[in-house]
């Protein structure tokens, strides 16, 4: 289904921890077949603002009877501090949903959901559709602090193996994600992980599942400009079916990947096999150059 | 006293009377004057999800070369002050891709197609502007010689006249006798006239105004440049009175005769049709949106419809007529009735 664009507007926005939950009217997004995993992309104060490029915010859920899309979002820049400061009533540009949604196809899934921070925005809804297909779930939510937690009490509503930690221990366990993943996975001899969180995070994340035997989805996130495909900010390495690694967008071929597609170590980098890497060569004067 | 409004005196006139079309040459009239910029949507399949491709004055395609390119390391892109910079670095999959798997979708979809192309060297524009003749949906070519020329130690072909000249020449020899050809011209110089002087007496068909401006932004968390290709293309509202005074200039020339005239093309920082309209007062015959699409990619339409009120409104009575009116002293009443071609 193609993404709407609509001038949403905020029905509610209100802290949790140390973020905002920004509710927002857009029943033609809200009814467009969101998937967890897609994204929204939200345009921050009117047509003359200086911040001109949109903010890509994971759904954290979307209600087609209520006409609503939820996001779940951290200040960071400019945009976010200006959203926050948002009040119900405001209107936000919204293009949703974007981007590629985590599989749910290979039968009934045995699946732990991995969130790091608001990683662990759309978590809920996805594991709602893999426990309605027949699976099972468990959950590893990590932060670097207590505040920074999202989603647990709806974590332990829907499933009886929660883990969480904190980088300070100032919730459940403290240390990575990384450090409950093993057992979480042998506790219902998961078939998928499904991760989100910072690209570390994912990359770690996708060893362990590895190694367990499991397929591991990561949604990334990439610096982004448009969110729609048009610009080409928001890439990374990705091998292809065919062996051969492309610079793909996050926003269109992703932000969901098969975490062992993904070359994270030289995400930020130019690998020299990359195709079309060759062309790419600075220029260095050669003897037949003409003076 | 206030400045009596130039077109005060005439009576509105109906929008659906106004004549849209652009004249972008004597082998190129659009049924509107509202382009996408290079690099700006893709080949098209994204955009149309927000703005039927048929709509659109015509679709610039991202740049392509005889052969793919990578593009450059991340991060690409960091906001500034309205605007944003880039070096994406001409990422594609070249040339066969294009002609391939793009324009014949692009074509089937009802776009008219403006091909921009590039090379690292004149041969190569050559090489890829042959591959157009005669393709479905193209319209024109568009030379975006604002980047490198390695037989001249990376200098960029628009910043020397001569590289310019000898770019362009060999893409119309390339192109036929039916393809116009438009080359992209760079703020990056002393004198814009002398490289649109270099583009026209090598036949060029048009001029587009202008690419990217030269910049760089500074992480103060890291220390670091923000972009992974250290410096980058500035865009956006920012650049806009940069755009517009290149727009100005070159058509300046062309009316005062030191200058052969061909219709331009203008962009930089256009997100309403009031910006649209700035260009075109200033000499612009048709216009790109660039950056302003990853903002919202359903300006142009936007941008299309409220141009024709606002010339309704002005009582102008076709496009064509509001090109360049910014040359004319207020008591002039010889406002030029077509685009010099
Ligand atoms: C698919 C996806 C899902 C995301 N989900 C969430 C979420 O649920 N909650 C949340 O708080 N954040 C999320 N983010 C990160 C969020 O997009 C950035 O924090 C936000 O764009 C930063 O905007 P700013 O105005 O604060 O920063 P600025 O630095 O002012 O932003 C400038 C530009 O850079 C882009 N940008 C900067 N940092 C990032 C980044 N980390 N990721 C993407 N674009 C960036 C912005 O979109 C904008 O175009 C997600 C990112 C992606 C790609
Ligand atoms: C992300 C991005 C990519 C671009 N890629 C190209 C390109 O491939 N070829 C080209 O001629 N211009 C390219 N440009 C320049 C635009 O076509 C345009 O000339 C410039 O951005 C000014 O217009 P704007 O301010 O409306 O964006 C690019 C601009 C941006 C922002
Ligand atoms: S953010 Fe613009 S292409 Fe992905």
């Amino acid at each position: 289904m193609p993404p709407t664009q609509t001038a949403a507007v905020i029905r509610r926005i209100e802290p949790v921890g140390a973020y905002h939950r920004l509710t927002l009217d857009a029943p033609a997004a809200a009814t467009a077949d969101v998937r967890p995993g897609h994204f929204g992309a939200l345009a921050i104060g009117g047509p003359t603002s200086a911040t001109l490029l949109r903010r890509a915010f994971s759904i954290h859920r979307a209600d087609p009877t209520a006409g609503t899309v939820e996001f779940i979002f951290a200040e960071h820049g400019a945009g976010t501090r200006a959203l926050a400061r948002h009040h119900p009533g405001d209107t936000v540009d919204l293009i949703a949903p974007l981007g590629t949604p985590f599989p749910l196809d290979g039968g009934p899934q045995r699946a732990v959901l991995v969130g790091g921070g608001y990683g662990s925005a759309p978590m809920a809804t996805l594991a709602e559709a893999i426990l309605t297909r027949g699976g099972q779930v468990a959950f590893v939510l990590g932060a670097a602090t207590a505040d920074r937690l999202f989603g647990v009490a709806e974590a332990r509503a829907l499933s009886p193996h929660v883990h969480v930690v904190t980088d300070d221990g100032s919730a459940g366990e403290r240390g990575r994600v990384t450090g409950p993943l093993p057992a979480a996975m042998a506790a219902i001899d998961a078939t998928d992980v499904h991760s989100c969180g910072p690209m570390p995070m994912l990359k770690a994340v996708t060893t362990l599942a590895a190694a367990a035997g499991a397929r591991s989805h990561t949604a990334v996130e990439e610096a982004m400009a448009c969110g729609t495909g048009l610009c080409m900010s928001c890439v990374l390495p990705v091998t292809g079916p065919d062996g051969v690694t492309r610079f793909l967008r996050s926003c269109t071929s992703g932000p969901v990947f098969d975490g062992t597609t993904v070359r994270w170590d030289d995400t930020g980098t130019l690998p020299a096999d990359l195709e079309g890497a060759a062309a790419m060569t600075p220029y260095t004067p050669k003897e037949t150059d003409p003076a | 006293m206030s400045p009596r409004h130039p077109t005060a005196h005439r009576d509105p006139i109906d929008p659906a009377d106004i004549d849209m079309s652009a004249p972008l040459g004597a082998r190129l009239t659009l049924p509107n004057p509202v382009l996408t910029a290079s690099g700006c949507a893709g080949y098209g399949r994204e955009l149309h999800r927000f703005t039927p491709l048929h709509e659109l004055g015509a679709l610039t395609t991202k740049t392509v070369m005889p052969y793919a390119r990578s593009g450059r390391a991340t991060p690409r892109m960091t906001e500034t002050p309205s605007g944003m910079l880039n070096s994406i670095g001409l990422q594609g999959s070249g040339i066969d891709h294009l002609v391939t798997d793009e324009l014949p979708w692009l074509a089937e979809h009802g776009a008219r197609v403006l091909v921009s192309i590039a090379g690292e060297r004149t041969e190569e524009f050559a090489e890829t502007a042959a591959r157009l003749a005669g393709q479905p949906g193209v319209v024109g070519i568009e030379a975006n010689i604002s980047c490198p020329n390695v037989a001249d130690r990376g200098l960029v072909f628009a910043c020397d006249p001569d590289a310019s000249f000898a770019a362009v020449r060999a893409v119309k020899a390339a192109a036929g006798p039916d393809l116009p050809v438009y080359a992209k011209l760079t703020p990056d110089v002393t004198r814009i006239t002398d490289i649109a002087a270099a583009c026209t007496e090598a036949g060029a068909d048009g001029l587009s105004m202008i690419n990217t401006v030269l910049g760089m932004a500074i992480d103060t968390h890291t220390f670091r440049p923000s972009l992974a290709g250290i410096t980058g293309g500035l865009s956006g509202p920012a650049i806009r009175p940069v755009a517009v005074r290149c727009v100005y200039q070159v058509y300046a020339a062309m009316r005062s005769g030191t200058l052969r005239p061909v219709p331009l093309l203008g962009m930089g920082g256009i997100a309403s049709a009031r910006d649209a309209l700035e260009f075109i007062l200033a000499g612009a015959s048709g216009i790109a949106l660039g950056t302003a699409l990853f903002r919202d990619p359903s300006l142009p339409l936007k941008v299309r419809d409220d141009l024709r009120e606002t010339l309704a409104r002005h009582a102008i009575r076709s496009l064509a007529d509001a090109v360049g009116l910014a040359h004319h002293q207020p008591e002039d009443d010889s406002r030029p009735r077509r685009t010099p071609a």
